[in-house]
């Protein structure tokens, strides 16, 4: 046993001997790899040797006190290089493992760095190095942060450094702002003056950017700044304003924009700036330079947050007349606008000062500066300084709602005063025009709770000259005083009811009276917002005469307006739409129109077809209104939609002759019915669509009013004679293809069987393409799954039965189903589409349908606007063109390049509908891969596909991409070609093109001037003037390239 | 312009500006010719800037549509200004520029006659004539400080 025993305690002493060994050994040889690194580091220079190292102390191979001992000789060297070397390791070490360290190396390592400052100036670059390295350290301990902002500042001379070194001092202090703010307070002004003298005389942008942010740190977050105020503003405003233009190829990223923006966030981050930065802007608005004064006035503007009115108290005199000179006798709107947002941060910094009994009031004081000198200007309406100076008390009054109390009170009188003095419509027009600058307040003027209009005590006076220049002959005056009298009607208060019966009063006699396309469309605004607001004087005073004069009879008008009849009918149903935003209106509105249609429909007061069609262009516009207003759709579904139904019908069965049957008005009654479709609630459209399929499936007419219909109608059946109901399809599509996704629609099945029959065998296009739109909306919108495949499987064998027939004289219905369709799938990325597009693709070659199917391409890819869309619900994938693009782009050229001679056209016609429809974005990554094509395109002789890619090229060559340099040649040779076209489309649209090339850079384009010039000189002696036009404009542009002051 | 030069003419008479010009159906016609008319040359010419004043030569009144008159068969243009004040030191550059701006614009057939309303400037002749010989205008488009100003004065205003 014994023996045993000791046996076996003498085998685990041997084990343990041997691991111990084996660890000592490893801590030999792991003493000696790092030896061996340190080594070939500082005597072997060889670089990579740190990142080793590093990676062996982030691994836990070896600490940073073992990588210290073993640099000991090193760093004791009597070589300073050597010193440096060994130095440079460690940081180097550092700046990858700061975040391992503990607290009690952090320590010792600061101390050791802090001695290294005061060794030779080689060792100092990487003695920061290490400093950022420890700066970046959560465990600094307390106290650290001052005393190596001491050593830095006492034993380095910043700007003596090199670049990397002196954005190391920067990054030190960036570190240090951020995580030992209070210890750096602590140092107080000790640490501005320490970086006052370490950023002085900078000269790098980059370095600029990180000092930039260290002073906009010390002044926003109040460092002492002591008595270095001035020292620190020095320091900094010697930059401004900047002037720095990126070298070429811009391999800093550094924008002129950046450091502007860096400087004036540090030189209006403190009010104690002020008494310098003052006079520095005024100084510096004195600069011929534009972009100096620019910078200067922005930076007077950006102090709205900072400054009160003590800060601008002694410069507003020099303040304001530079502001003054600058937006009076500028040419440029930067500077002028930057003046403007200056006063407007002037006037609304005074008017936060709280007022005082025994001082003046500074912002009146300032207020009176201003308007003494522009006051007057106002009272000469056709001299060049009423508009400087309108504006700048413009932009003063809209500061604040002190100031605008003040500017208005003096203004506005003076400027009512001048408006009845005045008698010429000119001079009355530009003060109206000031008075509506002012009117509006803006978001700072606003008057507050509790606080009336500043307008209220001139309105009286206000009301009396809108009116009196409602009443005036001139348009331009009368325009004018529409906007003011909307602007003044929007505020509260402002208007008493009578004024506002007497205004809807003047705005129903100008939409009666006045012809001009300018004012009706002011009238029409203004009357839209001022109804919005006081709906019952509309529906009092205005809908009964405009209905009144739509249904006048024609020869009596006709005696007191001539021809303008028609004109005065269109403008009262305009404004009858632009007035019916609430549903108080509406109900008053609508009917009227709805009685337009129903007199047309018998034949009354003799409505043209253009006028049923404006008609039903204002019920679209109030339709808009459902989506918002329950109760308008309320009335839409159970008064309008009905009657609507109800008259078409009864003129497509009963009547051969009413303008109703007309196809032009049917598509014009279709976006009515859709858009208020579209904003039907749930239930409401549920409801709505039950009596839309009834009515088509199973003639059932009960919905409808007047209810004397024959017995037996059926809707959806193909009919050999053209006025045949089956046109009506076009009404079933607006109104079951429009419902949100979540209405089910009845009988789907049996409805889509009936339409894809009349679809695939109605002779007449207006109601086979209605028919496949419809079929096409439904498919649409079905939830995938069985029942959706059934009906996909069905009609594509169809319409594959009816195209392979090549001698049925129903292909082109078969192609315009098989389109829709197409479009159906392709938009809601289903897995068909493919096999339907590549059947049109197919088509292109075919000799009957090719150019159809290239025409089709446009419907494939634009948005439509009665079904398919957004508005309509419609399942829509984002970026289905981009998709269908990409997969298919390859299908066209394959199909080009193969193609004989005389059918590439449809290809190139298809592909440039195809392309003009992308987005921008896509257009310009494609661009190369089709240039080639698109060239071939321009030289096709076909007007039509010239056209077409010319206006896909255009706004691509506005920002053109870098593929184009290559083929500049072959694209100015064909431009050229074609400004003398036979067509002046293609003449007109090749000569935009050509204007939009002298954007490109000049380097690109210069050497093609000679030649562009020689060639629009022809069409500048064209015969068609709008040539001429586009010539001159295009060629001015060519002579500005490459000639001084030209660009 | 420098914040110490002052204007010569500091708050000059504004005038309206007329629209842009009414597109007839026929314009829209193929087949239909359209002769060079005086607005067509007054459209060319009113909307060059004025050197010295964000403003257009029509708003200053300097060039008005009754002062241009156009003979398309005789293929000749005569187009007279007036400066705003008679001693203005810019007129012979107005001239200038409208010269040129119809040299770019017209087709090489038309003769352009540029000239000073009579009684309208002090030195009226001697700008007359500078702008009535052909020689001097090429010399002053040589010149490129001139042609930088006459540039500026008819491109379109982007600032």
């Amino acid at each position: 046993m014994m023996i045993n025993f000791t046996s076996s305690s003498a085998k685990r002493l041997e084990r343990m001997r041997t691991v111990q060994c084996e660890a000592l050994c490893r801590m030999a040889a792991d003493s000696s790899v790092l030896l061996g690194l340190v080594e070939e580091f500082v005597s072997g220079q060889v670089d990579s040797k740190s990142t080793e190292t590093a990676a062996g102390v982030k691994a836990g191979q070896f600490t940073v006190l073992q990588l210290v001992e073993a640099l000991g000789l090193s760093l004791t060297s009597s070589q300073p290089q050597t010193r440096a070397r060994g130095v440079q390791l460690l940081s180097q070490v550092l700046l990858e493992c700061f975040s391992s360290l503990s607290e009690n190396e952090v320590e010792v390592l600061i101390a050791f760095y802090e001695n290294r400052l005061k060794d030779h100036y080689v060792i100092t670059p990487h003695v920061l190095q290490g400093f950022k390295a420890l700066t970046k350290c959560s465990v600094l301990p307390p106290g650290s942060a001052v005393s190596i902002l001491r050593s830095i500042f006492q034993d380095v001379h910043v700007q003596s450094l090199m670049l990397a070194e002196r954005s190391c001092v920067y990054n030190i202090l960036i570190n240090l702002m951020e995580s030992r703010e209070q210890e750096l307070k602590g140092l107080g002004a000790d640490f501005v003056f320490g970086f006052v003298q370490s950023v002085d005389g900078e000269r790098d942008p980059r370095n600029l950017l990180l000092a930039f942010q260290v002073a906009r740190n010390i002044v926003n977050k109040g460092y002492d700044l002591g008595k270095f105020v001035e020292e620190l503003f020095e320091v900094t405003s010697c930059y401004f304003p900047i002037d720095f233009s990126p070298p070429p190829n811009d391999p800093l990223g550094i924008t002129h924009e950046d450091l502007v923006l860096c400087l004036r966030a540090v030189l209006t981050g403190t009010p104690r700036f002020s008494e310098f930065l003052l006079p520095l802007i005024i100084e510096k608005l004195d600069s011929d330079v534009q972009s100096a004064k620019v910078d200067s006035l922005q930076t007077l503007a950006a102090c709205r947050q900072t400054y009160s009115h003590k800060e601008f108290a002694e410069f507003l005199p020099g303040l304001w007349s530079s502001i003054r000179r600058e937006v009076f006798e500028t040419a440029s709107e930067r500077v002028e606008s930057a003046g403007l947002s200056a006063l407007g941060t002037i006037t609304s910094c005074l008017s936060r000062s709280v007022l005082d009994s025994d001082s003046e009031d500074a912002l009146q004081v300032f207020l009176n500066l201003v308007l003494k000198d522009c006051q007057h200007h106002l009272c000469e309406p056709d001299l060049k300084l009423v508009w400087p100076s309108a504006k700048l008390l413009q932009a003063a009054n809209g500061a604040s709602y002190r100031a605008s109390l003040i500017v208005t009170s003096a203004v506005i009188p003076a400027l009512l005063e001048q408006y009845n003095n005045r008698t010429e419509c000119a001079e009355r027009r530009t003060l109206l025009e000031v008075i509506q600058g002012f009117v509006l307040p803006t978001p700072l003027s606003r008057p507050a709770e509790g606080e009336e209009s500043v307008f209220v005590p001139f309105q009286q006076s206000l009301a009396s000259v809108v009116f009196s220049a409602l009443s005036e002959s001139s348009v331009g005056l009368q325009v004018t005083a529409t906007r003011v009298l909307a602007a003044l009607g929007q505020q509260a208060g402002l208007f008493t009811s009578p004024d506002v019966e007497k205004a809807v009063d003047h705005l129903t006699r100008l939409s009666l009276e006045e012809e001009d396309s300018q004012l009706s469309l002011a009238v029409e605004e203004c009357s839209g917002s001022l109804a919005h607001l006081h709906p019952k004087a509309f529906i009092s005073r205005m809908i009964p005469r405009l209905k009144e004069e739509i249904f006048s009879d024609p020869a009596t008008v006709s005696e007191r307006l001539s021809q303008y009849n028609g004109a005065v009918r269109q403008r009262c149903v305009m404004v009858l739409a632009s007035v019916s935003s609430q549903a108080s209106v509406v109900t008053e509105s609508a009917p009227v129109l709805l009685q337009v249609v129903a007199s047309a429909h018998e034949g009354s007061s003799g409505f043209s077809v253009e006028e049923v069609i404006s008609v039903c262009i204002s019920l679209e516009k109030i339709a808009q209104h459902t989506r918002d207003t329950e109760e308008i759709g309320q009335f839409f579904n159970d008064i309008i939609i009905p009657r609507l139904f109800g008259l078409v019908l009864k003129a497509v069965l009963l009547s051969d002759r009413s303008p109703l049957t007309d196809e032009a008005v049917l598509s014009a009654i279709v976006p009515v019915i859709s858009t208020a479709c579209a904003g039907l609630k749930t239930e409401l459209a549920s409801h709505m669509a039950s009596q839309a399929v009834n009515l088509f499936l199973n003639g059932d007419v009960s919905f409808l009013p007047e209810n004397d219909f024959p017995s037996q109608i059926q809707l959806l059946q193909s009919h050999a004679e053209s006025r045949g109901p089956s046109k009506l399809v076009c009404l079933l599509m607006a109104c079951v293809c429009s419902f949100p996704r979540n209405v089910d629609i009845p009988e789907i099945d049996r409805l889509l069987v009936q339409l894809e029959e009349l679809s695939c065998t109605s002779p007449h296009v207006f109601a086979y393409t209605f028919a496949a739109k419809c079929f096409a909306g439904l498919v649409n919108k079905r939830a995938a799954g069985k029942a959706l495949d059934a009906v996909l499987e069905r009609v594509l064998k169809r319409i594959s039965v009816e195209l392979e027939n090549v001698s049925s004289t129903q292909r082109t219905q078969a192609f315009t189903l098989l389109l829709w369709v197409a479009k159906a799938l392709l938009l809601r990325y289903h897995p068909l589409s493919t096999v339907l597009t590549d059947k049109l693709f197919a088509l292109l070659s075919d000799p009957e349908l090719g150019s159809k199917v290239a025409d089709g391409f446009c419907v494939l890819m634009s948005d439509s606007p009665d079904v398919l869309n957004r508005n309509c619900h419609a399942d829509v994938r984002i970026m289905y063109r981009q998709r269908f693009f990409a997969e298919n782009s390859s299908k066209l050229v394959h199909g080009f390049n193969s193609e004989e001679q005389e059918k590439k056209s449809c290809y190139l016609k298809a592909l440039s509908h195809i392309v003009n429809n992308l987005p921008r974005q896509v257009q310009l990554t494609e661009l190369p891969a089709l240039l080639p094509l698109l060239l071939e395109a321009l030289s096709c002789p076909d007007q039509e596909v010239q056209l077409s890619t010319l206006s896909c090229l255009q706004p691509v060559l506005l920002d053109p991409p870098a593929a184009l340099n290559n083929q500049l040649e072959a694209l100015f040779t064909r431009l050229l070609a074609l400004t003398t076209s036979p067509a002046m489309k293609v003449k007109i649209a090749s000569i935009r093109c050509v204007h939009a090339l002298s954007h490109l850079p000049e380097h690109m384009v210069l050497p093609f001037r000679a030649r562009v010039l020689k060639a629009l000189a022809l069409p500048l002696d064209d015969i068609k003037r709008l040539v001429r036009k586009e010539a001159v404009s295009a060629r001015a542009e060519w002579f500005l390239l490459g000639s001084p002051g030209g660009r | 312009m420098s914040g110490g030069t002052r204007l010569e003419n500091a708050n000059p008479l504004i005038f309206q500006r007329s629209g842009e010009r009414h597109v007839a159906a026929t314009d829209e016609d193929e087949d239909v010719a359209d002769p060079f008319d005086d607005r067509e040359i007054f459209d060319l010419i009113r909307t060059i800037n004025d050197p010295e004043h964000p403003l257009s030569l029509e708003e200053l009144n300097v060039v008005e549509q009754m002062r241009v008159i156009v003979n398309d068969q005789e293929s000749a243009v005569s187009v007279e200004f007036t400066p705003t004040i008679p001693h203005c030191s810019m007129a012979t550059l107005i001239g200038l520029s409208i010269k040129v701006k119809l040299l770019r614009s017209l087709p090489d057939r038309f003769k352009i006659d540029v000239h000073i309303t009579p009684g309208t400037h002090a030195s009226e002749d001697a700008v007359n004539k500078q702008l009535a010989d052909k020689e001097r205008v090429a010399a002053a488009l040589e010149n490129s400080q001139l042609l930088e100003v006459v540039n500026q004065c008819l491109s379109s205003r982007m600032m």
